[in-house]
C-alpha cells in the first residue's frame, strides 16, 4: 500500500511540475505588455521600461519561470500588477468563498444523487426508474448558469427567500454565509447530481448481474441484502472515478456561477484579472485550481486502494 | 428505431434545420434595431417577444443556433480527427514510449478543468467563435484518445486480430481494417455526447463574453444580456435557455437511442 | 422418501418453452448426474429448484424437497431454505466470489444470514468449513484474487456446505478447471457426500465425470429428459439414440494410422521466452518470468503432433512464438528450413506455409466482415492472390471442403453456430494451402458431439491434403483421438515425448502419470 501511495505521490508531483510549465508558457504567449497596460496609453517609453525592469519582466523566460516556481513553493505568489498587493493574500480571501461553495455543491449532489441512483437501479424498468432517467436527462441538459438565473427569479425576486446575489462574509456568521451560498450551490449541483445518479444507476445495474451476486442469493440472501452487501460496494468503484472527474467540472462551473451571483470568489478574480491583463494573478489562480484537481485525483487513487484490495500489494 | 432515438433525432434535427434555414430567411432581420418595439412580451407578431433593442427574439434564436451548432460540430471534428488516431496508435503500440507519451498527455489535459482551458485560450487569443472552437476542440482530443485507446486495447486481445496477424498484416493495417470499424458505434455515440457538451460549453463561453462577438447573436450572450432584466422581461432569459436545453436534450436522447440501436447484441437478436 | 423429486417441471421464458416436463429424482446420500450439452436446459432445471430463475421466467410443475414443493414457496421461505437446506455452486469460480470481501467473511455470511450464530461463532464455523475443503493453510483474511481457480471453487464449496445442507447442487463445477484440479475437486465432493450423507446433483456435459461419480443419471437434450435411471443401467443399456450418440462421441477413438515421415517440417531448438516481471516497490521490477525454457522438438511432414499441458504451462506462449507473433529470447525456430522470426522480418512466403485455428469460435472472426472476406484474409500473404471470380471460387472450395456450402460466403459470422464457426476457421486456415496448421485448443469450447465431428473433419483433411498438425490442448481424450505423437509440457518445459499409444499406456514422467490418473475415463462395460 505504501509503495502504491508513494508512486501516486511521485506522479502527482510530476504532473504539477509539467502543468506549471504549460501554464507559464501559455501566459507567456499572451500578446500585450503588462507594464504598458498598467501605466496607460500616455505613459512615456522610459517609464514603461523602468516598470518592466522593476517587475522583472526583462529577464529571460527560463529565469522568470524558475523564480516563479521557486516562489510558489515558498508560498509567495508574487505581487498583483493591478492591485499592488500580494497575490497570496487575495487568493486566500477568495478561496474562503469558492472552496465552501464547491464542497457545499459536492455534498448536495452526492447526497441526492447516490440514493436516487440506487433506488432507480433496484426498481429497474418500473415507473420510478423511467422517472429518474427522464429527470436526469433533463438535469444534464440544463446549463447551470441559466438554472441559476431561474432560481434567482423564483426564489429571490418572487418569493424573496434568498437574496439575488452577493456574499456577506463569514464574519456575519456561518448561517448567513451558507444562506448566501445555497442558491449557487443548488445551481452547481443540479447537472452534477444528474450525471452522478445515472452513473450510480448503471454501475449498480452492471454489478447486480455479476456472478458473486448470484452466489450471494444462492446462500440465502434476499435481493435487498445481496444488493446492499455485495453489488453496491462494487458499484461504488466506477462512481468514485466519476466523482473525482466531476470535481474539476465543479470548479469550472463555479467560475461562471460566481458571475451570476456576484460572489467574491476565485472565478470573479480570474475574470477581472484577465480583463486587466494581470497575468500574475491569472497564473496563480490557474495553478491553484490545477493543483486542486490533481490533488483530488490523488485522493481518488488512494480511495480506490482503500476500497479495492486488488490494488494493494500482496503480503 | 427506439422512441428515444426518434424524439432525440426530431429535436436535434429541428434545431439543425432552424440553423440552416436561418441563412436563407428569418422572420425579422436580427441586425435591425427597432427601439420603438423594445421589450415586448411574446405576442402574435413577435412569437418570443423582443429584446431591449427591439430585436425579435425568435429570429435571434434561429441565428444563434448557427453559432452553437457550428462551434460544437467543428470541435467534435477536431476531437475525433486528432483523438481517434492518437488512441489507435497508443493501443497498437501498447507499452511503448509513444503509448506512455499519449497517456501522459491525456492526463495532463484532464488536469485542467475544461472550461478553464477554454477561458484561458479565449482570453489569451482574444474572444471569437474560432477560438471557442479551438478551446473546446482541444479538450475533446484526450476524451476521444482515451476512449479509443481503451476500447481498442480490448479488441487487440481478440482472436480475430491474432488471425489477421497470422495472415501477415501489420499493426497499422489491422487498426484500419479491423479495429476502427468495430469502434464506429462507440465513437458515434460518444460523438453525439461530446456534441451536446460542446453546445453547453459554447453557451458558457458566450455567457462570459468569450465566444462569438457582437453583432453575431449567440444563445449564451443573449442570456448574459437578459440577466439584468430578468425581473421585468423574463422571456428574454427563458427562450434562449429553453433552446439550449432542447438541443442538448435532443442530442443526448439521440446518443442513447443510437447506443441501443447499434449494440451488436441487440442487432444479432434482430438479424 | 426421495430427497429431491422433480415432477413434470415446465419453464418458459417470454413464451418460449425452455424445459418441457422434466422429471428426475434423487435419494438422500445419492449422487445424481444431470448430463446434457449446452442449451439442453440442465442449468435452468437447477435454477428452478433453487427459485433463482430470471424474472421473466414462468415455472410450472413440482419440485419436492423432502416432500414439500419448492415451487409453491414464497421468496422469504426460499431465502431461508437456500444455503441452509440446499447449497449451490456454479461454473466460473474466478467470478463467483466478491472481490472486495475476505474469504472468511463470505463463508461466515452463509451462517449469519440464517441467524445461526453470532459473529465469533460464525467465524469459527467458517474456519471449520474452509478446513474441511482443504484450505486449512489459508487465513480467513485472504482475498479471492489471491487464490487460484481451484482454490476459489473450494471456497465456494465451503460457503455452500457451511450449514451442512441436505442437498448440494453443483452446476458444471469443474468445467473451467485444469484436469488435475478437476480430479481434486471431484474427490472433495465425493468425500463431503460420504461424510455428511448429503445428496449431490452434479450437472455436467462430461459423461466420464458422471460415470465415475453418479449413482443415478438423467440425460437431457433440448429441454427434455430423454433417459433416466441408475447410472450403470443407463450407460450399459443406452436405450435412447441420443444417449448412444453421446457415449459414442465421448469415448476416445484413435483411428489414425501413424504416419512415419522423415522430412522435418517444423524444427524448434532450445527456444526460451521471457516476460518482464511485475513492478516491485517504487521503481524496480521483479526478475523476468521464464514462460518457455529450452524447448526442442521436430514435427515431420504429414505428422500430427499433440502438445498437452495444463493452463499456465507455457503452451500458448510457445504457440505464438512458433507462429512468429512474439519474439524469443533464445533458440531457433525453422519452418521447412526457413527461420521464423517475429516483428516483420519474416517473409510472407514463409508465413504462408503455416496457418492457425484458435480456441474461441466467437472471437475468431471480425463481427463486421462477411465470410467471403474473412476466409480470404490469408491471401494477404500470397503474391499473386486470386481476385474476383477466382477468389470467389477459392472461397467456395474451402467452404465445401469443411462441410459447409458455397452459399455461406455471403453471411455474417453470428449467423453460424459454434461448431460451424470452427469449420469456418479451419476453412480460413486451409485456403492458401499451408503445409502446417497449428490448432490452439481448437475444439475445447465445443460440445462433445460437435467436437467429434470437427476432429473427424480434421482427420480426413490431413489425409487428403497432406497436412501436418500441431495440436495444442489440455484434454487428453482429444489428444488420444488425433495425435500420432504427443509432448507433455509443464512449467515451460517438455517433460515427455513419444508415440501417443506408448505415452498413454506406459508414461515415463511422474507428471504424465499424474495427468493420466486425474483424467476421468469412461469405462465401456458393455
Amino acid at each position: 500500500m505504501l509503495a502504491y501511495a508513494l508512486r501516486r505521490l511521485l506522479s502527482l508531483a510530476a504532473s504539477l511540475a509539467v502543468a506549471s510549465v504549460v501554464v507559464f508558457a501559455a501566459i507567456e504567449i499572451v500578446p500585450g505588455d503588462p507594464a504598458a497596460y498598467m501605466l496607460g496609453m500616455n505613459a512615456s517609453p522610459e517609464a514603461v521600461a523602468a516598470l518592466r525592469a522593476q517587475l522583472g519582466l526583462d529577464a529571460g523566460p527560463v529565469e522568470r519561470y524558475a523564480d516563479w516556481a521557486a516562489g510558489m513553493l515558498r508560498g509567495d505568489f508574487g505581487v498583483s500588477y493591478t492591485y499592488r498587493t500580494p497575490v497570496a493574500g487575495m487568493v486566500a480571501d477568495r478561496l474562503w468563498v469558492s472552496l465552501p461553495l464547491a464542497v457545499y455543491a459536492l455534498a448536495l449532489s452526492t447526497l441526492i444523487a447516490l440514493p436516487v441512483g440506487v433506488w432507480a437501479a433496484s426498481r429497474r424498468g418500473a415507473a420510478v426508474d423511467a422517472g429518474v432517467m427522464g429527470a436526469t436527462q433533463l438535469g444534464v441538459a440544463v446549463p447551470n448558469f441559466w438554472f441559476a438565473m431561474l432560481l434567482v427569479l423564483v426564489f429571490a425576486v418572487n418569493l424573496r427567500w434568498f437574496s439575488a446575489g452577493g456574499f456577506p462574509g463569514w464574519s456575519e456568521g456561518v448561517r448567513a454565509g451558507l444562506k448566501a451560498l445555497t442558491l449557487p450551490a443548488i445551481a452547481l449541483a443540479l447537472p452534477q447530481a444528474s450525471i452522478l445518479a445515472r452513473v450510480m444507476r448503471s454501475a449498480l445495474i452492471e454489478t447486480l448481474g455479476d456472478d458473486y451476486v448470484r452466489t450471494a442469493r444462492a446462500k440465502g440472501l434476499t435481493r435487498g441484502q445481496a444488493l446492499r452487501r455485495h453489488a453496491l460496494r462494487n458499484a461504488l468503484i466506477p462512481v468514485l472515478t466519476i466523482l473525482g472527474l466531476q470535481f474539476s467540472f465543479l470548479l469550472a462551473g463555479a467560475i461562471i456561477i460566481e458571475n451570476v451571483f456576484f460572489l467574491p470568489g476565485l472565478g470573479r478574480l480570474v475574470f477581472q484579472a484577465i480583463a486587466a491583463r494581470d497575468l500574475i494573478v491569472v497564473e496563480s489562480v490557474v495553478m491553484l485550481l490545477v493543483f486542486a484537481v490533481i490533488l483530488v485525483t490523488f485522493a481518488v487513487d488512494l480511495a480506490y486502494a482503500a476500497v479495492d484490495p486488488r490494488l494493494r500489494r500482496r503480503h | 428505431m427506439t422512441r428515444n432515438l426518434r424524439i432525440g433525432a426530431a429535436l436535434a434535427g429541428a434545431f439543425a434545420l432552424a440553423a440552416l434555414a436561418s441563412f436563407v430567411w428569418t422572420p425579422y432581420d436580427v441586425a435591425a434595431l427597432d427601439i420603438a418595439a423594445r421589450l415586448q412580451p411574446p405576442s402574435a407578431t413577435h412569437w418570443f417577444g423582443t429584446d431591449h433593442f427591439g430585436r425579435d427574439v425568435f429570429s435571434m434564436i434561429l441565428v444563434g443556433a448557427r453559432v452553437s451548432l457550428a462551434v460544437a460540430l467543428v470541435a467534435v471534428g477536431i476531437g475525433m480527427g486528432l483523438g481517434v488516431p492518437l488512441g489507435l496508435a497508443a493501443a497498437a503500440t501498447r507499452g511503448s514510449m509513444l503509448d506512455e507519451a499519449i497517456m501522459r498527455g491525456n492526463d495532463l489535459v484532464f488536469a485542467f478543468p475544461a472550461l478553464l482551458i477554454a477561458i484561458l485560450i479565449t482570453a489569451a487569443l482574444g474572444p471569437s467563435a474560432l477560438n471557442a472552437i479551438i478551446a473546446i476542440g482541444v479538450f475533446n482530443i484526450p476524451v476521444f484518445a482515451r476512449l479509443t485507446r481503451g476500447a481498442a486495447l480490448s479488441l487487440w486481445s481478440r482472436d480475430f486480430v491474432l488471425a489477421a496477424r497470422v495472415a501477415g498484416k501489420g499493426r497499422a493495417r489491422i487498426s484500419a481494417e479491423h479495429i476502427l470499424p468495430n469502434l464506429s458505434s462507440l465513437l458515434i455515440v460518444q460523438g453525439t455526447i461530446q456534441f451536446s457538451l460542446g453546445i453547453l460549453a459554447e453557451a458558457g463561453l458566450s455567457y462570459v463574453g468569450l465566444g462569438a462577438q457582437p453583432p453575431t447573436p449567440s444563445w449564451g450572450r443573449m442570456l448574459a444580456e437578459a440577466q439584468t432584466m430578468i425581473a421585468f422581461a423574463p422571456w428574454l432569459a427563458l427562450f434562449p435557455g429553453l433552446a439550449i436545453v432542447a438541443t442538448v436534450l435532443g442530442l443526448n436522447l439521440m446518443g442513447d437511442g443510437l447506443r441501443d440501436a447499434l449494440d451488436p447484441r441487440i442487432r444479432r437478436a434482430r438479424a | 422418501m426421495k430427497l429431491l423429486a422433480v415432477e413434470r417441471l415446465r419453464v418458459a421464458i417470454g413464451g418460449t418453452p425452455i424445459l418441457r416436463d422434466v422429471s428426475f429424482a434423487l435419494g438422500p446420500g445419492e449422487t445424481l448426474g444431470l448430463i446434457g450439452e449446452s442449451g439442453s436446459g440442465k442449468s435452468m432445471a437447477a435454477l428452478a429448484v433453487m427459485g433463482l430463475l430470471p424474472d421473466r421466467a414462468e415455472a410450472a410443475g413440482r419440485a419436492l424437497l423432502d416432500g414439500r414443493d419448492l415451487l409453491a414457496r414464497t421468496e422469504a421461505e426460499l431465502c431461508a431454505i437456500r444455503g441452509r437446506d440446499v447449497g449451490m455452486i456454479f461454473q466460473e469460480p474466478m467470478t463467483a466470489l466478491n472481490p472486495l470481501q475476505t474469504i472468511g467473511a463470505q463463508v461466515a455470511e452463509t451462517v449469519r444470514v440464517h441467524g445461526a450464530a453470532s459473529r465469533g461463532e460464525a467465524a469459527r464455523v467458517a474456519r471449520a468449513s474452509l478446513d474441511r475443503v482443504g484450505l486449512a493453510a489459508f487465513p480467513l483474511g485472504r482475498y479471492p484474487h489471491e487464490l487460484s481457480g481451484g482454490q476459489r471453487q473450494r471456497v465456494c464449496i465451503a460457503m455452500a456446505i457451511a450449514l451442512r445442507p441436505r442437498l448440494l447442487i453443483a452446476d458444471e463445477p469443474t468445467t473451467a478447471l485444469d484436469v488435475t484440479t478437476q480430479a481434486a475437486i471431484l474427490d472433495l465432493l465425493r468425500r463431503l457426500v460420504a461424510e455428511d450423507g448429503m445428496g449431490l446433483m452434479l450437472i455436467t456435459h462430461d459423461l466420464a465425470v458422471v460415470a465415475e461419480m453418479a449413482d443415478r443419471i438423467a440425460v437431457m437434450t433440448e429441454g427434455k429428459v430423454v433417459e433416466a435411471g441408475g447410472a450403470r443401467e443407463v450407460l450399459r443399456g443406452m436405450r435412447h439414440p441420443y444417449t448412444r450418440a453421446l457415449i459414442a462421441a465421448s469415448a476416445p477413438r484413435s483411428r489414425r494410422l501413424p504416419r512415419i515421415a522423415r522430412t522435418p517440417r517444423l524444427e524448434v531448438e532450445g527456444v526460451t521466452r521471457d516476460y518482464p516481471g511485475p513492478r516491485r516497490g517504487l521503481l524496480g521490477r521483479e526478475p523476468p518470468v521464464r514462460a518457455v525454457r529450452n524447448v526442442s522438438f521436430t514435427l515431420h511432414a504429414g505428422e500430427s503432433l499433440g502438445l498437452v499441458g495444463e493452463s499456465g504451462c507455457g503452451k500458448s506462449t510457445l504457440t505464438r512464438a512458433i507462429l512468429g507473433l512474439d519474439p524469443i529470447q533464445g533458440g531457433r525456430i525453422a519452418l521447412d528450413g526457413h527461420e521464423v522470426r517475429a516483428g516483420g522480418h519474416m517473409p510472407a512466403a514463409v508465413r504462408a506455409r503455416m496457418q492457425a485455428v484458435f480456441q474461441d469460435p466467437y472471437g475468431s472472426f471480425d463481427p463486421r466482415w462477411r465470410v467471403a472476406r474473412l476466409l480470404a484474409e490469408p491471401f494477404h500473404l500470397v503474391e499473386d492472390a486470386p481476385r474476383g471470380a477466382d477468389r470467389a471460387r477459392a472461397v467456395a472450395e474451402a467452404l465445401e471442403a469443411v462441410g459447409l456450402s458455397a452459399a455461406d460466403a455471403g453471411k455474417y459470422p453470428h449467423e453460424f453456430s459454434g461448431g460451424q464457426r470452427q469449420r469456418l476457421a479451419i476453412a480460413r486456415a486451409l485456403i492458401i494451402r499451408p503445409k502446417l496448421i497449428i490448432l490452439d485448443e481448437a475444439v475445447s469450447a465445443l460440445d462433445v458431439q460437435v467436437r467429434a465431428q470437427v476432429l473427424d473433419l480434421l482427420d480426413r483433411l490431413s489425409t487428403r491434403l497432406g497436412l501436418s498438425y500441431l495440436f495444442i490442448t489440455h484434454d487428453l481424450n482429444v489428444v488420444r483421438a488425433v495425435a500420432d505423437r504427443v509432448m507433455v509440457m509443464k512449467a515451460g518445459e517438455i517433460v515427455e515425448t513419444g508415440p501417443t499409444a506408448r505415452v498413454f499406456e506406459a508414461p515415463q514422467h511422474p507428471y504424465t502419470s499424474e495427468l493420466l490418473a486425474a483424467a476421468p475415463v469412461l469405462e465401456m462395460t458393455a
